[in-house]
């Protein structure tokens, strides 16, 4: 069954007499109990989608309905089967935790004993803290009271708008875990990202930029899509290396990546002896050249160039 | 109803957590309510005189202590010219110079006539104004006083004479308190509604809470009655404050009832925290909603009849008066305090500030939106 299914949403925003095109005919649907990730870079259009489906927002043009339900016609039974947590940690500052958990499941006509049991891995790590008010949380809380707070009522779709930013590695990890765990439970999960290391960790993603999809695939299926073979390079100096390499006109592409510039060429004949003699003739020292799988961010990059 | 009960519940555990907000709500009236109306009064007294006397006759004389006597004259300056006169009141030292022209004895004496000069600093209009007025009556009352020393009158005065006494009515010995302190409690009262309850909304919206009210099946007037009632509430508990200060500091007892000002109030505060709420759905930041709030409630209370009556306004101005909740609640209370009116007497009042509640919330109802475009 599709839990959600969006149909060629338009939504342009006039800023002084320019119109910017948040987001140009997105199409795709998520199937039910699947964590589908949006993947895309700051600007991406990727809150405005999340506005849309939430029903806060209005689409210019085109259809989208969760669970069946349109969310234009709907939009009261929407309310009361999603969860959104949004971008900005947006709960009662001045309220403690479980004053905020209580006044969430209250206005969704529900209380905490009713579901505890979906919220209970996550309330457990903040119960210590209950008595203190929301704002004098550090990161990683907030956002798990924000998450118990979003899934309070049992939401059968759950929109998390970039959940991770801001948030230190070992509570991003922890917080993978935990909507693995609600998949578990057959929630649709639609998780927003900037981070493309955690792509891997959703069922599907939609890579999105400026407003258009570039890909919808499994991580896997997309990492496939990169035909090419990529090579990671290393030297004592980058960024004279990148010049190097860039002078040469068989290569597609080069950018670096972590300690490594990753290059693409046009033709796969003698790619290693190409860029050994690059090495060569520059007088590099240390230089490292190896064959590597590519991951999302390398197919990212790649479509973004088409 | 369970939702908006914890709606409430929510409201008033922040509102009561916010220690700094209750307390400047609370200090706020008593500061104002201690302090103004002892500072606000209309009675001009102490007025600077400066006298130029040409003439040091025994009727020049007379009259400056006449005029000294009176109680509202301070004798700052005698100069034996006009021109310095003037540089007296250049140097703000005078407000008002008396000059009595030499011969003034002798011209009233033989010729029956004499004449003297007023000179008003106008700079304080009110001051300015007031001062030649009294100025003028203590001199006309000399006058009369020099005509009956001088002429023998037959067994009836020809001369035919009207004498007026007066009499104040319902604030009998002219007590500025009475006047001043009822239009101030409303104008506090109107600051707590329009801005307190506007700010709130705004807060939410700039934290991005609304988000996840918006998200949430709470219906809108749901939403927008958990705002209004707490801060009609606490508008309420101020005007008690209020009341009680009134009657303790200043011993104000409403001839009235204080269920018809408690009646009223309550459908005025309905009016004001609706303008509030109103102004919240358009505004995006505290800054706004306050920079809008106070404009507004500035010419409200300017165009209220407090400080200065609507009657002797233009007309233009008087038909922005109707149009101003404001005036209508200062009108009551000095109706209900003063001459003790009761709910039918002010039945129009109630009338119009209904409208102005409905007016008011139907807007702020339509215009908030729990989705955009």
């Amino acid at each position: 069954m599709q839990s959600i299914v969006v149909e060629n949403i338009v939504k342009t925003y006039c800023v002084k007499k320019t119109v910017v095109e948040a987001l140009k005919e997105i199409s795709f649907t998520v199937e039910k109990g699947e964590i589908f990730g949006i993947i895309g870079p700051d600007g991406a259009g990727k809150t405005s989608l999340f506005r849309i489906l939430t029903t806060l927002l209005l689409a210019d043009s085109g259809n989208a309905s969760i669970d069946g339900f349109d969310v234009i016609k709907d939009y009261k039974q929407i309310r009361n089967r999603v969860g959104y947590m949004p971008g900005k940690f947006s709960l009662y500052q001045d309220l403690s935790v479980q004053e905020n958990l209580e006044f969430f499941a209250t206005i969704f006509n529900t209380s905490i004993e009713e579901n505890y049991d979906l919220v209970k891995d996550i309330y457990q790590q903040i119960e210590p803290f209950k008595t203190r008010k929301a704002g004098q949380l550090s990161g990683g809380m907030k956002q798990k009271l924000a998450l118990c707070c979003a899934l309070i009522h049992k939401p059968s779709v759950l929109f998390l708008d970039e959940p991770t930013t801001g948030v230190d590695a070992v509570s991003r990890k922890e917080f993978w875990e935990m909507l693995h765990r609600l998949k578990l439970q057959g929630i649709t999960i639609l998780v927003s990202t900037p981070y493309m290391d955690e792509a891997s960790l959703c069922d599907r993603v939609a890579l999105i930029q400026k407003g258009e999809i570039l890909s919808i695939n499994t991580p896997k299926g997309i990492t496939k899509d990169f035909k090419k073979p990529l090579w990671s390079v290393k030297a004592n100096e980058m960024f004279r290396l990148m010049n190097a390499i860039k002078e040469n006109t068989e290569v597609e592409s080069c950018y670096p990546f972590g300690q490594y510039h990753h290059v693409v060429f046009i033709s796969q004949e003698n790619v290693k002896e190409k860029l050994e003699e690059i090495a060569r003739k520059g007088n590099f020292t240390d230089f490292e050249v190896q064959l590597i799988e590519p991951n999302i961010e390398d197919c990212f990059m790649a479509l973004m160039k088409e | 109803m369970r939702v908006l009960k914890f709606l409430l519940q929510k409201e008033l555990r922040q509102i009561f957590r916010d220690k700094a907000t209750i307390r400047v709500l609370f200090i706020m009236p008593m500061v104002q309510l201690l302090i103004l109306p002892l500072a606000a009064d209309y009675e001009i007294k102490n007025i600077n005189l400066g006298i130029v006397d040409h003439d040091h006759s025994e009727y020049s004389r007379n009259l400056s202590n006449k005029i000294i006597s009176s109680g509202y004259f301070r004798l700052r300056d005698y100069s034996p010219s006009f021109q310095q006169g003037i540089h007296a009141i250049e140097k703000d030292k005078t407000d008002l110079i008396l000059e009595i022209p030499s011969h003034f004895e002798r011209d009233l004496v033989k010729e029956n006539e004499a004449t003297l000069f007023v000179a008003v600093n106008a700079i304080n209009g009110v001051k300015a104004g007031l001062g030649g007025a009294y100025i003028q009556g203590i001199i006309q009352g000399y006058n009369q006083d020099v005509r009956m020393q001088w002429i023998q009158f037959p067994r009836f005065d020809p001369r035919p004479t009207i004498e007026v006494t007066f009499s104040d009515w319902f604030n009998p010995n002219m007590n500025y308190h009475v006047f001043m302190v009822p239009g101030i409690l409303v104008l506090l009262v109107t600051i707590i509604g329009s801005s307190f309850a506007s700010n709130n909304i705004v807060r939410e919206k700039e934290m991005g809470t609304i988000e996840q009210i918006n998200v949430s099946p709470i219906k809108k007037w749901q939403f927008i009655l958990g705002k209004l009632i707490p801060f009609w509430m606490l508008a309420l508990t101020v005007l008690t404050f209020g009341l009680t200060i009134a009657r303790l500091v200043y011993g104000i007892v409403p001839l009235g009832h204080y269920i018809t000002i408690y009646i009223f109030a309550a459908i005025y505060l309905l009016a004001i925290l609706g303008l509030g709420l109103l102004l919240s759905t358009y505004a995006q930041t505290q800054q706004q909603s306050m920079l809008v709030s106070f404009f507004i409630t500035m010419i409200f209370n300017l165009l209220s009849g407090l400080f200065t009556p609507i009657e002797s306004m233009p007309v233009w101005a008087q038909m922005i008066t109707k149009f101003n909740p404001v005036s209508y609640f200062i009108e009551v209370m000095r109706m209900v305090v003063l001459k003790g009116s009761g709910l039918a007497d002010i039945r129009y009042h109630i009338l119009a500030m209904i409208g102005f509640a409905v007016f008011f919330n139907s807007w702020a109802i339509l215009n908030y939106r729990k989705r955009s475009g």
